[in-house]
């Protein structure tokens, strides 16, 4: 079994040789049961850059995420984060990799018991020890006004809309600097309002922060505002990936369908 | 399942019995439940060792298990001493009844004392402690897990296993001795009382003559053996929660499997801790 330090020497060799993906997806496979999921997609994506997943409903977009930050292994194919295949690491040693990527759930799944400021500390509990307890709470009153949520500390997930949790998850999500950034469907189910605000607030950070991030989404308006380069699911394959003019000028009959009842 | 009958000629339909009572039928239907049943029990090994592995290396969620052991222990004490005080009056009521019928009477509190501490206290708290915390851990984490809570600890890098699972099979473990004490207890009190009401016996008397004859073998091992049922309750608790699918459904199904499952499988660990414990301290 390999050690975290060898998996960042590693990551140090990869990055040296010039590997400029910080995330590399290729020939992933996944089933559940009968149902392959996912035929052996491949994409990449380079520091600073945003790709959105695009796809009908049950096109395996949450799945990719999942399998790119180990949350389900796949049938084959692998996931190549600064350039450490994370096939075959054991828990504590894909933590070592976690702690470089941040994740946005669909639902938020934001801790029930915690409350908002406790939910956001959650990571600097356990991987800033070094922090003294203001510095903590400096931090976590930093970030939640980063995503307009500062005075809203003391409440609990259960009395804080959708949008607001979905603040509070991209709180946490970033709560460790991450640079790499996985939302999943971060507008979905919120008001339009609210979904242009979230488009604004993932913008800013992708722009300060410099992140390589993936956002899924059957939102075309949002991943148009917020990526720089698209890629279209169909039944487990991507069918064309581009910018959202390559899109447009696509022959490819899904995509002009998706196009137009975007 | 292959029916006979449908590839034999027409004639021969009628002679060859019908496929439920074919040997092979039988054979295959209960291939079903007991190759689910191997599968459950492989999969609570994989689980068991993923949390030891996790429970024995650093970081240690110290802060967790301070939390664990106030949720298991303490909130489980009032539950846990009630139900020792009932048995040790019904114990009382019952053994004066037959003591006295066999011209026994002054075994009596060697009776209730001996009672307690062998069985009836470890037992009783095994048991109401899986129903108490076995179906609080079950549903805790069954609906942590299919409101993607637990995903979103193991992706903040946090090891599910270590934070949920380990500290909590962990305080399962260290309180069940400590609140099986509180159950002897108050079941030795209230025997005691159940007896005093009857026939007037000082406590004194009461615990000297029921503690004659009586040594630490008599009272460490059934006491030390609930860690055993401690562990039995966190871990298929944890196990039953952590594998949960299904909304609410699944939550509820994660509760009730955690109680009936550990409630069986301490009763059914009893019954070898018993005979180990009559084995090795006779």
């Amino acid at each position: 079994m390999e050690t975290i330090d060898q998996i960042a020497m590693k990551q140090g060799e990869a990055e040296e040789v010039g590997s400029a993906a910080v995330i590399a997806v290729e020939g992933l496979r996944k089933s559940f049961g009968t149902q392959r999921v996912l035929n052996g997609i491949s994409l990449s994506v380079k520091r600073g850059e945003t790709l959105a997943v695009l796809g009908r409903s049950g096109t395996g977009k949450s799945v990719l995420l999942r399998l790119i930050i180990g949350l389900e292994k796949p049938d084959s194919g692998s996931v190549r984060i600064h350039g450490q295949d994370i096939a075959g690491l054991a828990l504590d040693q894909m933590g070592e990799i976690r702690k470089k990527m941040g994740f946005l759930f669909q639902h938020a799944a934001l801790y029930d018991s915690l409350t908002v400021e406790q939910n956001v500390a959650f990571p600097l509990q356990h991987h800033k020890k070094e922090m003294s307890k203001s510095e903590r709470d400096d931090r976590v009153r930093g970030l939640l006004a980063e995503v307009g949520m500062e005075g809203n500390l003391a409440k609990m997930p259960s009395d804080i809309s959708g949008g607001m949790q979905k603040r509070v998850g991209l709180a946490r999500a970033l709560a460790l600097e991450p640079d790499i950034l996985l939302l999943d469907e971060p507008t979905a189910g919120l008001d339009p309002i609210s979904s242009a605000e979230i488009d604004d607030l993932v913008l800013k950070l992708q722009q300060e922060h410099h992140m390589a991030s993936i956002v899924v989404t059957h939102d075309l308006h949002s991943a148009k505002a917020i990526a720089d380069r698209l890629a279209l699911l169909n039944e487990g394959d991507v069918v064309i990936q581009g910018n959202f003019e390559e899109l447009q000028n696509s022959d490819i009959e899904f995509v002009r369908e998706f196009l137009k009842h975007s | 399942m292959i029916d006979r009958r449908l590839s034999a000629p027409p004639d021969m339909a009628a002679v060859l019995p019908a496929p439920s009572t074919l040997p092979v039928s039988s054979v295959l239907s209960i291939k079903g439940p007991i190759s689910q049943f191997l599968e459950w029990f492989g999969d609570l090994g994989i689980f068991f060792w993923q949390v030891v592995r996790a429970a024995v290396t650093p970081p240690f969620e110290f802060r967790e298990l301070f939390r664990q052991l106030d949720e298991i222990g303490s909130k489980s004490l009032p539950l846990v001493a009630l139900a020792g005080a009932a048995t040790g009056i019904v114990l009382s009521m019952e053994a004066r009844y037959s003591l006295t019928r066999f011209g026994a009477k002054s075994l009596l509190p060697a009776a209730i004392v001996f009672s307690i501490i062998h069985e009836t206290g470890p037992i009783i708290t095994g048991l109401v402690v899986s129903g108490r915390v076995g179906a609080g851990i079950g549903a805790e984490l069954a609906s942590m897990k299919v409101t993607e809570q637990i995903d979103a600890i193991e992706a903040s890098a946090v090891n599910p296993y270590r934070l949920l699972a380990a500290t909590r099979i962990l305080a399962c473990i260290l309180m069940l001795p400590l609140l099986t004490l509180a159950a002897d207890l108050s079941g030795l009190v209230m025997g005691w009382v159940a007896q005093a009401v009857v026939e007037p016996l000082s406590f004194h008397q009461f615990i000297n003559s029921g503690f004659k004859g009586a040594d630490f073998s008599d009272f460490l091992p059934p006491t030390f053996k609930t860690m055993v049922f401690g562990l039995i309750i966190g871990l298929i608790a944890c196990f039953q929660g952590m594998r949960t699918q299904g909304g609410a459904a699944g939550v509820g199904r994660a509760a009730t499997s955690s109680v009936v499952l550990s409630s069986l499988f301490v009763i059914l660990a009893d019954v070898v801790l018993v005979k180990l414990i009559l084995i090795f301290f006779p």
